[in-house]
């Protein structure tokens, strides 16, 4: 039996590189030994991409993108389909999910520097990703056919109307009509289902082939590289991701499905941040509701656009704020990576980003009033201001000395 | 660091601005794993939401089937518009009709629960009071200038408002109940059963996705102590 198997990989090896695959990025790909908690979120993100591709197969098959029928179709996968709703609240839960391992993920990016030399790519295909997904997710609001779907696309398409000269007609040629309607929807249902998660899957690639290529960063933000044993000429910090790896994932993998089993199967509305009550009145043109609000990853931007009194100066900020992102490995001009080494200049001003973002966060999903827009625009100002200021401050803060190895 | 934490205080109150609008909800207080009331609910819905109301997802049979009721006496007891029970509950009134003659289509009513809440509709269903000034005779306090008239008033009865005077302002404070109050705690019964209806038909799934939810979290703390453990005996070489 382990003849006839060894021969048959001999035989696939000799036509197909499969176990130098396996060993490139896998058994062989060695990776710093020092991984912490901050790390299990880019393969946790991997999971929920392909739970995500799963549950929305099963989806499509009784879906209907069609104006008249798509909410009913949604509706009859909740109680028609056996296990129609727990697919459902897998995929509607998951996208919650997908964007809070994300964040976390990019979190830790900004932590341990993992976006500096030699990783810029790496951060930038990350980006790609990131506003990908934003797309991805805003496309898939649209489907299930509720008010929230309805007038959530119609406020962030109708943006497209405050570029000068091109705005109203490049708007009407994205929706496909004078408003949201059937055609927006056929449309966005299959840019949803087809265009967009190939151009994502084919990135989630790009961005682990780019990172296998110059190695993992880590929490000491010290290349393991540097360090290599002069006999096998491998990293001595480094350990080969499988099995280490794999098998810790799986404990990340395991937690992480315990809680977001716990949402799916015991709040998967999570109190209207996850599914809006609003949604579950069909769309209705002619009825705008009292407040739009979309959904919590995407309102610190949405907070953004409205901090600014100026339809686009509005968008152009929301616009900046995702774009100003791209820069970072530019921007950080510090000697050492990870936030470990270091001074206070850069641990506050990340702190305030934090409160800055989560502020924007929370103020996206509630109605304007003035104090809240002027919160909104103190969190504008902290946010770019993070960045913007960041290659003054990095440079001048207080640094520690960065040990030769992995703590 | 004290800096840090008088901005974060600072930043609270923004927290608590969230405000509904609006009158102060009564609770629900229904049951879902109550057949009995689930039962009454439905009938409650047959006989007084029906008439102008569809439930467009909904189907006989699985009501029946999920709260207990035969297919035989579903057809005797439950089924006037339709006579097979995978039909779903829907109503023959013409939607240009109904604009006409309540100015708004009245609405689906499968996944009110959910959009509403069911506080909400319990407080609505409770709220009517006389408003002469309104078509129908009446207005509600969780729904000002409803377009649809207190259906159940011969079970309730007739409320009137009760006024205050508030900074020059005339305030709705209370409702009295007019006439005869006997039936004053069976209408709160009925509409309670009403409203447990509303809640199932909003997700027929609930129960069975409460009851499964705790298995698949129990194997899953199960298979992570065994990931624990793995993990475990993989990692003992590494220093």
């Amino acid at each position: 039996m382990t003849k006839i198997l060894n021969a048959s990989r001999e035989w696939v090896d000799a036509r197909f590189p499969m176990t130098k695959m396996w060993d490139d990025h896998l058994a062989k790909y060695y990776a710093p030994k020092n991984f912490n908690f901050w790390y299990y979120f880019g393969s946790l993100a991997l999971m929920m991409l392909v739970l995500q591709i799963i549950t929305g197969i099963f989806l499509a098959t009784n879906y209907k993108p069609d104006a008249e029928l798509a909410f009913a179709s949604v509706e009859y996968i909740m109680r028609d389909i056996d296990y129609g709703w727990l697919i459902r609240y897998l995929h509607s839960t998951g996208a919650s999910f997908f964007f809070i391992a994300v964040y976390l993920h990019m979190f830790r990016a900004l932590l341990y520097g993992s976006y500096r030399k030699p990783r810029e790519l790496i951060w930038l295909i990350g980006m790609f990703i990131y506003v990908c997904l934003m797309a991805e997710s805003f496309l898939g609001y649209l489907l299930p056919w509720g008010q929230m779907s309805y007038w959530g696309a119609q406020v962030i398409l109708s943006l497209f109307g405050a570029i000068p000269y091109i705005g109203e007609d490049l708007a009407i040629w994205v929706r496909g009509d004078f408003v949201i309607a059937d055609a927006t929807l056929n449309r966005f249902f299959i840019y949803h289902v087809v265009a967009v998660p190939i151009i994502l899957l084919g990135l989630a690639v790009v961005h682990i082939i780019a990172l296998h290529e110059v190695g993992s960063n880590n929490p000491d933000g010290i290349e393991i590289k540097k360090n290599k044993d002069p006999a096998t000429g491998i990293p001595i910090d480094g350990i080969p991701f499988h099995p280490y790896y794999s098998v810790k994932d799986i404990v990340g993998i395991a937690v992480f499905l315990i809680i977001f089993s716990a949402v799916v199967f015991y709040a998967p509305e999570l109190g209207g941040y996850f599914l809006e009550y609003n949604n579950f009145i069909p769309a209705d043109p002619m009825k705008t509701p009292e407040h739009i609000a979309p959904l919590w990853y995407f309102t610190p931007f949405y907070a953004i656009l409205r901090a600014i009194p100026d339809k686009l100066g509005g968008v152009i900020a929301m616009g900046g704020a995702i774009g100003i992102l791209f820069l970072l490995p530019w921007l950080d001009r510090s000697p050492v990576k990870s936030i470990r080494y270091k001074g206070p200049i850069f641990k506050v001003a990340l702190f305030l980003f934090v409160i800055a973002f989560s502020g924007l966060c929370y103020l996206g999903m509630l109605a304007p009033t003035d104090i809240r827009t002027l919160f909104a625009q103190i969190f504008t100002a902290i946010y770019f201001g993070f960045f913007i200021l960041m290659p003054i401050y990095s440079k001048l803060d207080k640094t520690k000395p960065v040990p030769e190895r992995l703590t | 660091m004290k800096r840090l934490i008088i901005t974060l205080i600072l930043i609270l109150p923004s927290i608590g601005f969230a405000a509904g609008g609006g009158v102060a909800l009564q609770s629900a207080n229904n049951d879902l794993t109550d057949n009995e009331s689930l039962k009454a609910g439905a009938k409650l819905f047959i006989d007084y939401c029906m008439g102008c109301h569809s439930a467009d997802y909904v189907r006989f049979q699985r009501v029946g089937k999920d709260i207990g009721i035969s297919d035989e006496e579903l057809l005797k007891d439950f089924m006037f518009s339709a006579d097979k029970v995978g039909e779903t509950m829907s109503i023959a009134m013409d939607k240009e009709d109904a604009e006409k003659w309540f100015g708004v289509i009245p609405p689906d009513l499968s996944v009110i629960a959910r959009a509403r809440g069911t506080d909400w509709l319990y407080t609505y269903l409770m709220t009517f009071y006389l408003d002469s000034s309104r078509p129908f005779g009446v207005n509600n306090l969780a729904f000002p200038d409803v377009g649809m008239p207190h259906v159940m008033w011969d079970i309730q009865g007739w409320q009137e408002p009760v006024y205050e005077e508030k900074d020059g302002h005339k305030v709705i404070t209370s409702l009295k109940l007019i006439g005869p109050k006997d039936k004053a705690e069976q209408y709160k019964t009925d509409v309670r059963n009403l409203v447990n209806f509303l809640e199932y038909i909003g997700e027929p799934a609930k129960l069975h996705r409460l009851s499964l939810g705790w298995k698949v979290i129990a194997f899953l703390f199960i298979f992570l102590i065994f990931a624990i453990l793995l993990k475990k005996e993989y990692w003992r070489d590494v220093h």
